[in-house]
This record gives C-alpha cells, structure tokens and sequence, in this order.
C-alpha cells in the first residue's frame, strides 16, 4: 500500500489546477443543445490548444502521455474546477482506446488528430430499434462493393447521444448475410455527412435535443472504415463497451465533485436539513469516496499489467446508481423548490439515463452474476 | 501510489487463511457454541494461531511482537472473518494488545502472545461485552474512544479459564462485575457489565485510548468482509447446486440480480476497510473518519448479504443443522458493535462539518 502521490505526479496536479482555475467558462449552456453544443467545441478547441483535450494520448496526437494515475488526478482536478462536460466524450474515451486497439497505424494519423482537435466529432451507433441491450440482434447491414472497395450501408441506428451535432458516427453493421448473433458483424466509422445517411435529432427526458436516430440507405464507405477485421466487430466493439463501463466514461472526480457540493448544498439549508438528510448526504459522499478507492485498486492491477474484465460491470452499477441517490438526496434537500429548473435538477435527470445507457444495470447485474460469482449462464 | 497489499502482506494473509481452512470447520465453530473458548477444537485453532505469531502480530517488535501495521493485520482479521472464528482476535491481538504494550503491562502481553489470555471489549459505553464468557481480561469505555478501564479476572477463577453460564447467572472470573447473557450467537459468550466501577483506569494516554478504538471498528469491519465472502461463497456454490424447475436456481434472474447487488456491497467496502489501515499506519489527519466509513460500510454490506443467503438458500438456511446460520448469526450479533452503520455515518458528517449548524463548513 501506497496512498502517496509522487512529486511529479503532485507537479502535474498544481500544473493541471491552475491552468483550469484561469480558463474553465462558466454559464454555458447544455451540451446536449444546438447552440450549446457550439459554446462547448470552443471549450474543446481551448482544451486542445492548451493539451489538456487528452492528457492520456501520445504527443504526437496533442496528449500529454500522461499515466492513468495521472489521467486521474486531471479528472479530480477538472470536476472540481467546474469545468464542463465534454461533447468529445465518445470520441475520444470510446472510439480512441478501440483505435489505439485495433486500429491501423494509417487510421489513427487520420483520425485521432482531428478527433482530439474537436474537428471530427463521434457519436455512437449501437443501439437500433430491434436491438438495445440485446446489441448481438443487430440488423443494420453492409454489403460488399468490389468495385468501388468499399461497403454500402443500410439500416437504422437510434438513441444516437448527439448525432444530430457529430460529424461521424462508429458501430455495428453486419457483413456477413448469413450470419446471426454476435458473428459476422464488423466495426465501422462512418461520416454522417455523405449521400445516403439522414439524421433526425429528437427531444430526451431532460428536454435537451440531444438524441438522434440515424438512417442509412446504401451509404458508401471505404475499406479503410472499417476497424479491425471484417466479421470481427463483436470483439473490437466490446473492448469499446469494458471502457465505456468502466473508468474512461465515468472517473470518480466527477462524483467526489459532486457530493462536495451536495455537502455545501446541505450546509446552506441548515438545520432544515434534519438528521435524516444529513445521514444521506454523508452516505453520497461515502459512496463517491468508495467508488474512488475500488477504482485506485483498480487503476493498481491496470498499471501491473491486469485487467479490470468484468469487474467494470461492478463499476457501471456503482456509479449509476450512487448518481441517482446523489442528486435525489440534493432534490430531497431543495424539497419543493427541486422542481425549478437549476444544476441539481438537471443534474437528477441526466443521472436517471446512467442505469440504462452503456449497457442496462439489469445486463450489468447478469455479467456480474455470471462471470464475477461464476453462476450458470443457463 | 500502490493500492494493493505488498507481497509480504498477500503471503502472511494466504498463510493464514490455509490454517484458518483447515483447524476451523463450522464443527469448530459449533464445538464453541457449547464448550466456549475450552472445547478442543477451538483451543486448538487458538494456540496455532499463536505458533504462527498472529495474535503478537500488532504488538511491538521490543514488547515480543512482531511490530506488523494496520495494512498487515487487518487482511488476517478477514480470514478470521472468512471461517467465523469463535474467538475475540479483533479484541485480543488488535485492540488489547497494542494498547497493553503502549501501558507496559508486560504479563497481559506475554499471555496474548503466548494464546493464553483472552480480551473482551466494551468500549462502545454499551453494557453488553461480546466474548466476556471467554475473557481473562475485559476493557471498558463510557464512550467510544474514551478513557479504557479494565477489569481482570479474579486470581480463584485464573485468567484464560471459562466457565459456560447459564444466562443471568454471574461469570465466574468476574464474580461482582459481570453476568452471563444468550446472544442470538452462543459464540459470542456476551457478558453484561453491571457494576462498571469495579474496572480501574489502564492509564492508558487519550491517544492510545483513541486509536484502540479505531482499531476495534476497524478490525470489526474486516471481519465483517470476511464473514460476507464466506456467505457469498456458500449462497454461490448452492445456487449452482440446487435444483428447481429442472435447473439450477442460480440461472434464475432474480436470485443472480440479489447475488450480484450482495458482491457489489462488498467489492465497494473492502477498499474501504484497507484505505482506513492505510490511514491509521500513517497517522492521517483522516483516520477517525476513514475508520468510521470502512465500518458503515462493511456494517451495510454484511447485513445485505447476510439476508440475501438467507434467502438464496430458501428454507434450508432457516434450520440449525445447516452451517449457514453460524456465519450469518455472526453478522447479525456482530454487525451493530463497534458503533453503527447510522452511528458511524454520523462520525463522517461531523468529519465533513455537516453537524447541525451545517453552515459552519
């Protein structure tokens, strides 16, 4: 056991915190909206100039080479500032460790420059309207064009996390005909701009018009949109999935950030808060904190060549579920007033979508079952 | 930054854990419902514990120790968690003994070291005192890291001898300060203090006082962590067994979704509980809150899973004759020493400045 940060590590934390505390915007709007979507790509842009974007990348492509205690420290650091969501989330958390992966050295020059530039923009194209958790039931196709080497796309994607402001999208489609389930699918990047692909932006929940369904008509891509070997998408799309489960998507910055301004939340209510809300903001921050120590254990067996497996399943569940009591509990302090539009209850709506998005906690809960504890499949 | 047991800390732990797997079956653990720390078995298991050097393990290398941490000790109170160990080893080798060593009482020491001295605690100010039954030696508190008083067992009865009493009846080591209680764990041998002036002040510094207490929350948790695994392995192992509908239940959903949040709690505490070892070894300004919130929640865990293998297992777990209830019976007379869930999460708002006048953060 060592709980110590090093000096250097401390050096990239000072440097990290400043930098932040000088450049986070403030009252921007959401994300998820047209005209913030634009607000936040200008943060990205300033994110990258400065090589903050994506701390963990080579240099070469605007990162830093940062570890991933490193990686970390400047997520604790970024939630604590404030500082903004980040539209590129599914590019280069997602997308990026898949290229890294799998990737040719030709793909990523091409694309994770730009993608880290918050040039190229990447939404997710997994679900469709056949096939939510039960992602192996993928009925969008390509079918082989010799003579232009390449593939033509058809089929529907759905619940797109705004598709309607990306520039490209990546997901399954089946290329083998005669396949089922989980064979014959292959993994591709498709830009939303060309002939043939329709977007059609939709409202969520929170009112944001942040989803997008997504219409492919014999759209052409080349052979080069595909990542990995064709047939083979089901295994390079499911290392995508155990990073989005897990750390990359959901650091435990965010959520320490957050119960320290749930704590400052029950501070301003005062006695109002009684001993039973007190009880549960000290239980959020519990939580936040034990989601921070599974993942040091975690980024411990990462950093000495093991891998966290299944185990993300555990974290998907955890920090799902700890958001919801979180911002319920800040909702439960505001009491009537929770209703009016403000961060906690825009904060308590886009937590409700955490136990469905990345994989259901129900799927979660099975994973776990079945090759954590090791109980029969069937 | 390394969170992870060292080598040296995953080895003496795995060394444990064979000895625990192997001198104490639940038939050891019955034999202590009946015959208490006495019954062969179980002072058997006791006195290799002491061979191996476990019970001085938290005692200074100068006192006859081997001068281990928190970071050491606690995975070994885990395994003693792991197999429901009869016997006080939180209160005897982690509590007691450091504390006796910081006050000098050499022949306390010398009796743990040797597994001839047991310690039973009550320094939560409650009046139950889990183990007296056992007990050579009983520390007291009025509360929670407060001054330790000690009482010690009159010289006729000698320290180390029990007596098996009849509930009400008084102990016979402490003829004028204690009485014999049933506990839902016949284990435990809870004696009742009545009479709390009879114990005198250990001298002990506040300091000391403090960290005994620390220790003792945080020992608990362990064992807590240890006694979850335990009932998670057995709910698995007869989930995978038991047939019903023609298959095994444990394909069912709902009994894999109740397995799957019972890991979860625990997965989510035992770093808890190694984070607050760290803390104390290294005095952090943190570790009382860092105590406090391992215990919450291992507390919380413990008492999830123990009624999820209750209800994995269906109506055979609801009998004597399974060994299921001796684990689970631990939980539940043990889950609530050591300061509550509630009490211990209380301990963390006041760390964090949510007390009443919350705005004084």
């Amino acid at each position: 056991m060592d709980l110590t940060y090093s000096d250097a590590e401390q050096a990239f934390r000072a440097e990290a915190r400043e930098w932040l505390e000088a450049n986070v915007p403030t009252g921007l709007e959401s994300g998820d909206t047209a005209a913030g979507f634009a607000q936040h790509l200008e943060w990205e842009k300033r994110l990258f100039e400065a090589r903050w974007a994506v701390v963990s990348w080579p240099e070469a492509y605007g990162g830093r080479e940062a570890s991933l205690w490193e990686w970390l420290i400047f997520e604790e650091e970024y939630y604590r500032a404030g500082a903004p969501m980040r539209v590129t989330q599914n590019g280069i958390f997602l997308l990026a460790p898949t290229l890294f992966d799998f990737g040719t050295p030709e793909q990523q020059d091409r694309i994770l420059p730009r993608m880290a530039a918050a040039e190229d923009l990447w939404c997710q194209g997994w679900s469709e309207p056949g096939a939510g958790s039960d992602l192996a039931a993928t009925k969008s196709r390509a079918v082989r064009d010799e003579a232009a080497g390449g593939w033509r796309l058809t089929g529907q994607k759905t619940w797109t996390t705004r598709g309607a402001f990306c520039t490209h999208m990546f997901g399954l489609f089946r290329t083998d005909p005669e396949s089922e389930r989980h064979r014959g699918l292959s993994y591709f990047m498709v830009p939303l701009d060309i002939e043939g692909v329709t977007v059609r932006g939709f409202d969520r929940l929170d009112g944001d018009e942040g989803f997008a369904e997504v219409f492919l008509e014999d759209a052409f891509v080349p052979d080069d949109a595909v990542i990995g070997e064709v047939d083979a998408g089901w295994k390079v799309a499911m290392a995508t999935t155990g990073s989005e489960r897990g750390l990359t998507l959901r650091s435990p910055g965010r959520f320490l950030s957050a119960a320290e301004r749930l704590i400052d939340l029950a501070g301003e209510q005062g006695e109002a808060a009684g001993p039973l809300l007190r009880d549960r903001v000290a239980q959020a921050w519990i939580d936040a904190e034990a989601y921070q120590l599974f993942t040091l254990e975690q980024v411990t067996t990462i950093s000495e060549g093991g891998s966290p497996g299944a185990r993300s399943s555990l974290n998907k569940i955890f920090w799902s579920e700890l958001d919801v009591r979180l911002q319920e509990t800040a909702l439960d302090l505001l009491g009537p007033a929770a209703e009016l539009d403000g961060p906690w209850s825009r904060g308590f709506l886009f937590a409700l979508a955490g136990p469905i998005y990345a994989g259901t906690n129900e799927i979660q809960r099975n994973i776990v079952a079945e090759r954590l504890l090791g109980l029969p499949r069937k | 930054m390394r969170f992870a047991l060292t080598e040296d800390q995953a080895a003496l732990r795995h060394a444990v854990r064979d000895l625990l797997a192997r001198e104490c079956r639940p038939a050891v653990v019955r034999e202590a419902w009946e015959g208490g720390a006495d019954a062969p078995g179980v002072a058997a298991v006791w006195a290799k514990l002491a061979e191996m050097g476990v019970l001085g393990a938290a005692v200074p290398e100068e006192a006859g120790g081997l001068g281990l941490g928190a970071c050491d000790v606690v995975p070994l109170l885990e395994e003693a968690g792991r197999v429901a160990l009869p016997l006080p080893i939180v209160e005897t080798a982690f509590v007691a003994a450091p504390l006796l060593a910081a006050v000098g009482d050499a022949d306390a020491v010398g009796g743990i070291v040797e597994g001839d001295l047991l310690v039973a605690c009550a320094l939560d100010g409650a009046d139950e005192v889990p183990w007296a039954g056992d007990a050579g030696l009983v520390l007291v508190a009025e509360r929670p890291g407060g001054p330790v008083t000690a009482l010690r067992a009159s010289s006729d009865a000698g320290a180390g001898s029990t007596v098996v009493a009849a509930a009400g009846s008084t102990l016979s080591q402490f003829p004028d300060a204690l009485s014999a209680a049933e506990s839902i764990d016949a284990a435990r041998r809870v004696g009742i203090l009545t009479d709390r002036a009879a114990a005198t002040d250990l001298g002990a510094t506040d300091e000391d006082c403090l960290a005994a207490w620390q220790r003792g929350a945080l020992g608990a948790a362990a064992q807590l962590i240890g006694l979850s695994r335990a009932l998670l392995a057995m709910s698995v192992a007869y989930a995978e067994e038991r047939r019903q509908f023609g298959v095994p239940i444990g394909t069912f959903q709902a009994v894999k979704h109740h397995l799957a949040n019972a890991l979860l709690g625990v997965e989510f505490a035992a770093p808890a509980v190694l984070r607050a070892a760290w803390s104390m070894d290294t005095d952090a300004a943190t570790a009382d809150r860092d105590v406090a919130m391992a215990k919450a929640l291992a507390s919380d865990a413990a008492e999830r899973v123990a009624a999820t293998a209750l209800q994995a297992h269906g109506a055979i777990a609801y009998t004597t004759e399974y060994d299921l209830h001796l684990f689970a019976k631990r939980v539940w007379a043990g889950s609530r020493s050591w300061g509550t869930a509630e009490w211990q999460r209380a301990r963390v708002a006041t760390a964090l400045g949510l007390d009443k006048e919350g705005s004084s953060r």
